[in-house]
């Protein structure tokens, strides 16, 4: 292989360099799919269930098809290919097939010249409903035995015992992934049967594949193209309204554009899994962990959506990173008339973590030991099989290291002021310093990076030296967490060249780089990314007959020997490279295997201050320590780092749909409590760079680890100081109060 | 109805519904995209922009009480080749991520700027508190910001 060295590149790995998409972000040229428009564009309208499970009795298009302005009005029937989709199991009608099975469930489509005129066509729909009762609670439906997936865990001696034992109920509430942005979609038909999209999505050629489908065309005759998206999180890894927006399109002749308000996109897209969970850990005396068992249901809503799989994440890391030889896990993901869930960073992890972090802190309890001595006793480390899984750890993984070196950050200095913005409650003058309380609270989790279980995972790209600079092509969606900037710099590093356009390209034109999810793309596209750039700077020296390569030209020996021009005067010089990461596999009969290629590990230190009278919690410092393989740029990995951490903050002390029998009480920014500026605590940070055996140059994925053990340390932090259970989040100030 | 403002410098006249908001007619009147709507709830801040010196949500205003008033998007403040000082702030101190927010943040934190150029902490949390980032978990916004009060 050619060395590359870089060192003479602006811009390359390991700086803070800026974003491409940073001025037209601060100036509001950004274009995002909600600002596109198209030259005779209609406005699409969703009419949606009231209830969260009915049949449809009848349904009368007649009134809205004949309004003027109203061009086309679909409902199941128009549906020309595959009638239901979904990416595990096609199980979701692209329209409602006679029963509504969520509340807001899609019922028919209306398009029509503008906003206004579609709404209101859509309330001209007459729709006649018998409601039925609704399968609301998860305990019941694995009690019906409503299963998307059963996924058990045996490992080891099953009778191994040990004589401290701590058991513990665990109860995660529904997050909403709450992205600025919400669902959008624009569909230009070609005039030849087919059409371009531009839509909201993590994973554009898995949404491609199930949209020419349900459409009944060639799969080429579909584009979906990567675009402009404000905040993902999970939710745009299925799909919302594209198969609508497609119809309408196809139906009317017409580009066709719509914009979900924030109201319906509450129930428009997944949520994280609520869940229930059960444990018992067993120790003996030292500390030393003997046995693990574990029950937890999520509720998986009424259609399969990526359920499956996030059951299987929260049943691996069902431990944590604790070595245990003796583990019994069993989870359920069950079918509900709830609303929606699916993917959220963390993925299943962060309900497991919950669980499990407030079990070390209980078992402590119990043993009269400090809790993070405990996580030290136990802590795994490269070559320690999986607690649950027996997959030998093969990758850095300093558990110890982010332990040590999180308590070794100083604390926050004691609430020294009466100024209300730094108590509880804050400007509403709730409280006094003197009834403050502060606590500290400590967590660790264990991620996987990638998908796993044999998912057949790989990410395309294409890199091209042309006279003025490198251009990267790829389909990887940028959803804001600054993958661009990264592909950027690992391609100046690697072909070493500071001109460096990473270029977006729609279905046709590339093979996947799967989803932009999973803490995957930088160490996946990242990996193509760098295999590609690596094999055009080796062709440019073949080429030009030189020792190294700049953005002057080929050099030989200290002397330029070819510039840039003449190299490519032959044409342009072009890789491609589909990248893998090392084969995963099935799980056995009782979840055993090598099911994951990578993993990362973080932990987190939360300085809570609570009025325990009237149970307000101010989150002032959350600390963390995070594996991070090599910080390829500083200044992104802070900023993924606080944003994951603010979510599980959210999750810790607010975010929470209230569901009440499948109806979703609080769709709005009014009553959706997001977590504001002035909620937001410091955070201090320690990178530790423990290199992955397969990320560019050791990158590990990092986006998902702030998220998942920063919630359980906010609670462990509200226990410290209040001395309650708190086996709840959201932890609500009733919960505290106990009123 | 017909309403005469002044927008980012130049006297404009328009003809708007009565139901219609300002940011509606931003949007998709003016073809200024730069406000961006999030929750129609003047809960979120990404549609900010400051009306007759004072910030508000422009998805809670009425576009016919525009009539008379002096408005700046964000499209007023800067632009690609000459970026406002707070725009220059956000990108350099990595206070933009999906950048859905950003147009709101800008306008708001100029308008903060405008009359304390030297905020301190809790002074550019608190007037910032009435827009949402979902992303930056707002430590990038706040360094930068405060980096341009000089602190």
């Amino acid at each position: 292989m050619t060395t590359t060295t870089g060192a003479r590149v602006r811009g390359g790995v390991g700086e803070s360099v800026q974003r491409p998409d940073g001025v037209p972000k601060v100036t509001g040229n950004f274009a995002y799919v909600s600002d596109l428009t198209a030259e005779g564009m209609l406005w699409g309208a969703t009419l949606r269930s009231p209830y969260a499970r009915a049949r449809l009795v009848l349904i009368d298009t007649e009134p809205a098809l004949t309004m003027p302005g109203v061009h086309a009005v679909l409902t199941q029937e128009d549906v020309p290919g595959r009638k239901t989709f979904g990416q595990i199991s096609a199980d979701q009608p692209v329209l409602l097939d006679g029963e509504a099975r969520f509340w807001g469930e899609p019922v028919a489509v209306v398009a029509a010249d503008d906003p206004e005129t579609a709404r209101l066509a859509v309330a001209a729909i007459g729709v006649e409903w018998e409601e039925l009762e609704p399968l609301v609670d998860m305990e019941e439906a694995l009690d019906r035995d409503e299963v998307f997936r059963y996924a058990p865990v045996r490992r080891g001696d099953q009778t191994a015992t040990g004589s401290v034992v701590a058991e513990g109920f665990y109860e995660v509430g529904m997050q909403d992934q709450a992205p600025l942005g919400t669902e959008a979609g624009l569909a230009i038909p070609d005039g030849e049967g087919g059409l371009d999209l531009w839509v909201t999505s993590q994973w554009t050629h898995e949404d491609h594949d199930q949209i020419w489908r349900s459409l009944n065309v060639a799969s080429d005759q579909v584009r979906q193209h990567p675009s402009g998206i404000g905040g993902a999180f999970g939710a745009r890894e299925d799909i919302s309204l594209h198969l609508h927006v497609c119809l309408l399109a196809l139906r009317t002749g017409r580009p066709v554009k719509m914009v979900y308000n924030r109201e319906e996109s509450f129930p428009g897209h997944v949520h994280r899994h609520p869940a229930r969970l059960w444990y018992r850990h067993e120790a003996d005396p030292d500390g030393t962990l003997v046995r693990v068992e574990a029950k937890m249901i999520l509720d998986g809503g009424a259609y399969t959506d990526t359920t499956p799989a996030v059951v299987g994440n929260a049943v691996y890391f069902a431990v944590g990173p604790y070595n245990v030889d003796s583990v019994a896990v069993d989870g359920y993901g069950v079918r509900t008339n709830n609303p929606p869930t699916g993917a959220m960073r963390g993925f299943g992890v962060v309900q497991a973590c919950f669980a499990h972090e407030s079990q070390m802190d209980r078992l402590a309890a119990q043993l009269g030991m400090d809790p993070l001595e405990l996580r030290r006793r136990n802590a795994m480390t490269t070559g320690d099989p999986m607690p649950t899984t027996g997959q030998i750890i093969e990758t850095s993984l300093p558990t110890v290291e982010v332990i040590d070196r999180l308590v070794a950050l100083p604390l926050p200095p004691r609430l020294d002021s009466d100024d209300p913005r730094n108590l509880p409650g804050g400007t509403g003058l709730t409280t006094t310093p003197e009834y403050v309380t502060r606590g500290v609270g400590y967590a660790v989790s264990i991620k996987n990076i990638a998908f796993s279980e044999a998912f057949d995972d790989f990410a395309e790209a294409r890199v091209v030296l042309t006279p003025s600079g490198v251009e990267v092509y790829t389909a990887a969606v940028e959803v804001g967490q600054g993958m661009v900037t990264v592909l950027q710099q690992i391609a100046r590093t690697a072909v070493g060249v500071e001109q460096v356009a990473v270029i977006p390209a729609d279905t046709s034109t590339i093979g996947s780089a799967g989803s932009t999810s999973a803490s995957r793309q930088t160490q996946m596209t990242g990996g193509a990314v760098l295999e590609a750039a690596q094999a055009v700077r080796k062709a440019a020296l073949a080429r030009g007959g030189g020792d190294d390569l700049s953005s002057e030209g080929v050099w030989r020996a200290g002397q330029l020997v070819m510039t840039l021009d003449d190299l490519c005067s032959a044409g342009p010089i072009s890789e491609h490279t589909r990248f893998r990461h090392p084969l995963t596999v099935e799980p056995d009969e009782h979840g055993q295997g090598d099911l994951h290629a990578d993993f990362a590990i973080a932990a987190h230190r939360a300085v809570v201050d609570v009025d325990t009278e009237l149970g307000l919690v101010r989150v002032v410092q959350v600390d963390t320590a995070q594996d991070v393989g090599f910080v390829l740029n500083p200044q992104s990995v802070r900023g993924q780092i606080e944003g994951g951490i603010m979510q599980g903050v959210g999750l810790a002390v607010m975010e929470e749909l209230i569901v009440d029998r499948g109806v979703i009480l609080n769709a709005s920014f009014t009553d959706y409590l997001l977590p504001t500026f002035l909620d937001a605590p410091d955070v201090e940070m320690v990178l530790i760079e423990e290199p992955s055996p397969w990320g560019p140059f050791g990158a590990k994925g990092l986006g998902e680890p702030p998220t998942i053990s920063s919630t359980p340390a906010v609670a462990a932090a509200i226990r410290n100081a209040t001395g309650l259970e708190l086996n709840r989040v959201p932890i609500r100030p009733q919960d505290i109060t106990g009123t | 109805m017909e309403v005469r403002f002044r927008l980012n410098g130049e006297d404009r006249s328009v003809d708007v519904g009565p139901a219609q908001s300002l940011l509606s007619l931003l949007r998709d009147g003016l073809g200024l995209p730069g406000s961006k709507n999030a929750c129609e709830q003047g809960e979120c801040g990404s549609c900010t922009v400051v009306m007759d010196r004072q910030a508000v949500c422009s998805c809670l205003v009425l576009a016919a009480d525009a009539d008379g008033a002096d408005i700046t998007s964000v499209e007023g403040l800067g632009s690609d080749d000459a970026l406002h000082p707070v725009q220059q702030a956000l990108i350099d101190g990595g206070g933009v991520q999906c950048g859905f927010c950003t147009p709101g943040f800008v306008v708001a934190a100029a308008h903060l700027f405008e009359s304390n150029p030297t905020p301190d902490t809790d002074e550019i949390r608190e007037a910032l508190s009435g827009n949402i980032c979902r992303c930056t978990g707002y430590g990038g916004i706040l360094r930068s910001l405060e980096g341009l009060a000089g602190r």
